[in-house]
């Protein structure tokens, strides 16, 4: 393939992807615009400020951070052509990126088990859903972290897995900026 | 619930019910015997199925539409015969229940799979041509969103087999009648996930077309250079951008409700039934323009082309495309001003509203000075849209009535809105779409449609289209509220639903006038062949290739000099004989993977409906099992040099 072809394709994927992302930014427009317009609406059921843990989630949004920190890292390691530091940043984004998502699930479980599941009312409905549908993100994020970290162990560092580790980690760092959002509006507007 | 049963109803027997799933059923036992006998499964596997080939996607979209818009007509039908006989102590042909599911999968399917289809198979069919593109900018992205409009489309077609139900909650399916407190069968599930699964193929080709308009033009076609259709096609995937993701979300809180128990939109738990109306019209406003900017643009090109004149006004059509696009984000409260909102909010979203009628006006006017001193050529396409600025312009008209929030709680869903958004949809985005299956039919498959017959059709369409829906705005004046199964005679309704039911025939007559016109443009068309791939005397860059063009539309990338490049061309042949040299390009090889992908979400989807948790499971390893491999091909395209063209070129000849 031609150098100039070749450029303006990956000049299209990375800008479609971009335009993918805005629309991913609309969908969790939409979830935080219910998430506000629901948090009042507890039903007798507990508010915000009684169910979270601001330390326990403070820990959540370090890992999370320290993750887009390496898969940056990761990522310059790619365009150095290193495959070993690659494979050692990105592996560090995946291991931070799970110890994420398992926080987030055992967070979970135990809001259910003490009996503040989502069924309790709209505000309890609106928070899962904001949240989990991040934490759904975040798992397709870490499975995309494992198909091209075993990619790259097999091929390299070819043209067209440096493509998509930059279409995956303009996807991470796009992740982290939702939690942002979520770390502000859900929890420490949750905790005024 | 969560009982799959077959062929099962709850009603007992239906006659209606049962002639469309026998209707269903034959005709797909028809079609795989025709397949089989003719032996012909291997060609569509190899032409069809798995192509990527934008044209040939184009033309599934199409043929997918028409067929769901026969069935949406059938439910027109249906309806009108109803409210033409239920007056009094006659009950007419549908119970209560059954006429609900009726009017909501009319809805349902005219938007989602009628007007939508056609729009992306008409943008398939031309858009990349029109830019001098060899193709969309991914081409399996293309594919996977035809399968997933497919597969959408396949679902609420199996509402009627499996479980014999559909949504009978109106085709926005409002909260909290929508919940399962109030819907507790499958009927809104299939509903939610039917349009669900085909929105997010939407959604992706609003990717795939913004990032082809903005990254894939010909060298020289500046913004400003391009053809007014590429202007609206921007237009409303720019729409589709910012609307499309919020109908995900809302319908898969929606989802929420009723498969797992939230409380979004419940009457009780502290659910907001209110919050779901402002989302679903949050994309539901801007999806009416997603829909009628494109048939702005096919008119723009046919005005122009058959007026032999340059289009009037190209920066202020621009400017208009631009101000439609904005305007139509802050107009959704417009659906809803009985909300209680209070006069300050309905007198705001009233306003803009109206601001949306100039530069809509200006359009219209802009056409009306492109014919203006032309050399008019009054075929079948410009038939259309003379037809079009007739009832568009009515549909305007009570538009701004509507907007104004004193006379919309008057009228508010009466049959004066109903009568309001068929003009604006029948006579906007149909008569645009027939404009321009029309026009581009012959660029496609090699030969014009019937003229004389295409015309009829034309004069059945707005005819019928005036019988049936005037009375409907009188009706609305005198009381009649939309979605009624049945009326008390005293209200003296029943003459004029008599004439809107006439009308709806006449329509039909327009449409059996379509059916005959392929049948005979078909039978004859060695007679109506397009030999020079410009059968019309165009003006834009689809016409500079052959009728049908090559699957790769351009040997050579054409250079574009002026507004109207083709016509441009034409003009200066002697300073275009320098001939680009040419370069060999890559085409992409043929995929099965979209088709899969759309098999995988629509057997997930039914999975959700019908409870069956392994089946979930299924479908969605099934979608992520073939985007892994997808990803893991590394022999997705193949070269094309100048033999390969020649050989081509030399075995059609």
């Amino acid at each position: 393939m031609s150098e100039a072809i070749t450029k303006t394709q990956e000049d299209k994927t990375v800008f479609g992807f971009w335009i993918y992302l805005m629309t991913d930014c609309v969908l969790f427009a939409s979830l935080f615009a219910t998430f506000i317009v629901l948090r009042g609406n507890t039903f007798g059921g507990p508010a915000g400020n009684e169910i979270f843990s601001m330390p326990y989630v403070l820990v959540e949004t370090l890992l999370l951070l320290i993750s887009s920190f390496t898969c940056g890292l990761g990522l310059l390691a790619a365009y150095r052509k290193d495959k070993s530091q690659t494979l050692l940043w990105f592996g560090a984004t995946f291991l931070l990126g799970l110890a994420f998502l398992g926080m987030e699930i055992n967070e979970f479980s135990n809001l259910v088990s003490e009996g503040h599941s989502w069924r309790t009312s709209a505000f309890l409905s609106a928070f899962f859903t904001l949240v989990g549908t991040h934490g759904l993100h975040i798992s397709i994020g870490l499975g995309w972290i494992a198909f091209l970290m075993a990619r790259i162990r097999s091929q390299g560092i070819t043209k067209i897995n440096l493509k998509r580790l930059t279409l995956l980690s303009l996807f991470w760092h796009f992740l982290d900026i939702v939690w942002i959002f979520i770390f502000t509006i859900v929890f420490l507007v949750g905790e005024l | 619930m969560g009982f799959l049963t077959l062929f099962a109803h709850h009603r007992g027997f239906d006659p209606i019910l049962f002639g469309g799933q026998a209707m269903m059923v034959v005709s797909g036992i028809l079609v795989v015997a025709a397949l089989t006998y003719f032996k012909k499964w291997k060609w569509l596997w190899k032409e069809w199925l798995t192509t990527l080939d934008h044209k040939k996607i184009g033309i599934m979209y199409i043929v997918v539409s028409i067929i769901m818009l026969l069935r949406g007509f059938a439910d027109a039908l249906m309806m009108r015969a109803q409210q033409a006989m239920a007056s009094g102590d006659t009950k007419g042909i549908l119970d209560a229940e059954h006429f609900q599911q009726v009017f909501t999968a009319h809805g349902t399917m005219m938007i989602f799979f009628v007007a939508m289809g056609l729009m992306f198979g008409l943008i398939n069919l031309v858009l990349p041509q029109m830019l001098g593109a060899r193709d969309v900018a991914f081409p399996f992205l293309n594919s996977t969103s035809l399968w997933l409009f497919v597969a959408g489309a396949g679902l609420m077609n199996l509402s009627l087999l499996v479980g014999g139900e559909f949504a009978a909650t109106g085709w926005l399916a409002y909260p909290p009648l929508s919940e399962l407190q109030y819907s507790p069968g499958p009927g809104v599930d299939y509903w939610i996930w039917s349009v669900q699964i085909a929105g997010i193929g939407s959604l992706l080709s609003g990717v795939n077309f913004f990032t082809t308009i903005l990254k894939m033009r010909a060298p020289g076609m500046t913004l400003m250079k391009m053809p007014m259709f590429a202007w609206s096609v921007l237009g409303s995937m720019i729409l589709i951008l910012f609307a499309f993701p919020i109908l995900t979300a809302t319908l898969a809180m929606l989802s929420l409700d009723r498969t797992i128990g939230m409380h979004f939109f419940t009457s009780d738990f502290g659910g907001n039934p209110m919050m779901y109306i402002n989302l679903i019209w949050a994309w539901g406003h801007p999806e009416v323009y997603i829909l009628v900017l494109p048939a702005f643009g096919i008119f723009s090109e046919v005005v122009a082309t058959f007026s032999g004149k340059r289009l009037f006004g190209y920066k202020s059509m621009v400017g208009a495309i631009m101000a439609i696009t904005f305007l139509s984000y802050v107009v959704w409260l417009h659906h809803f001003f009985t909300m209680g909102a209070g006069g300050n909010v309905n007198a705001f979203f009233g306003i803009m509203t109206m601001i949306i009628a100039v530069p809509t006006g200006v359009k219209v006017f802009n056409w009306l000075f492109t014919m203006y001193r032309g050399r008019v050529r009054f075929t079948s396409p410009m038939w259309w849209f003379l037809s079009f600025v007739f009832t568009f312009t009515i549909g305007g008209v009570t538009g701004v009535m509507l907007a104004v929030p004193a006379i919309d709680f008057q009228v508010h869903n009466s049959l004066f809105l109903v009568a309001h958004f068929h003009n604006m949809i029948i006579g906007g985005v149909v008569f645009g779409y027939f404009a321009g299956l029309t026009y581009w039919f012959p660029k496609i498959f090699g030969f014009k449609l019937n003229e004389r017959l295409g015309k009829y059709a034309v004069a059945c369409w707005v005819g019928g289209f005036a019988l049936a829906f005037i009375p409907l705005y009188i009706l609305g004046i005198m009381g009649a509220t939309r979605r009624l199964d049945h009326y008390d005679a005293s209200m003296g309704w029943q003459q004029l639903f008599i004439v809107a039911g006439v009308g709806v025939l006449v329509i039909g007559l327009g449409v059996l006038f379509q059916i005959l016109q392929l049948a005979v443009s078909i039978r004859d068309r060695n007679k109506n062949r397009d030999t020079t791939g410009d059968p019309w005397n165009a003006r834009t860059l689809e016409w500079a290739t052959s009728s049908p063009p090559p699957h790769y539309n351009f040997a050579e990338i054409p250079e574009v000099t002026d507004r109207d490049a083709f016509w441009d061309m034409k003009q200066n042949k002697s300073q275009k004989a320098k001939k680009p040299d040419f370069k060999s390009f890559y085409m992409p090889n043929n995929s099965s993977g979209g088709m899969f992908i759309g098999l995988f979400a629509g057997l997930a989807g039914f999975a959700v409906i019908w409870h069956i948790a392994w089946l979930i499971a299924v479908g969605v390893a099934g979608v992520i099992g073939t985007i892994i491999l997808r990803a893991t091909n590394e022999n997705t395209e193949y070269k094309m040099t100048k033999q390969m063209i020649e050989q081509e070129r030399g075995s059609k000849l």
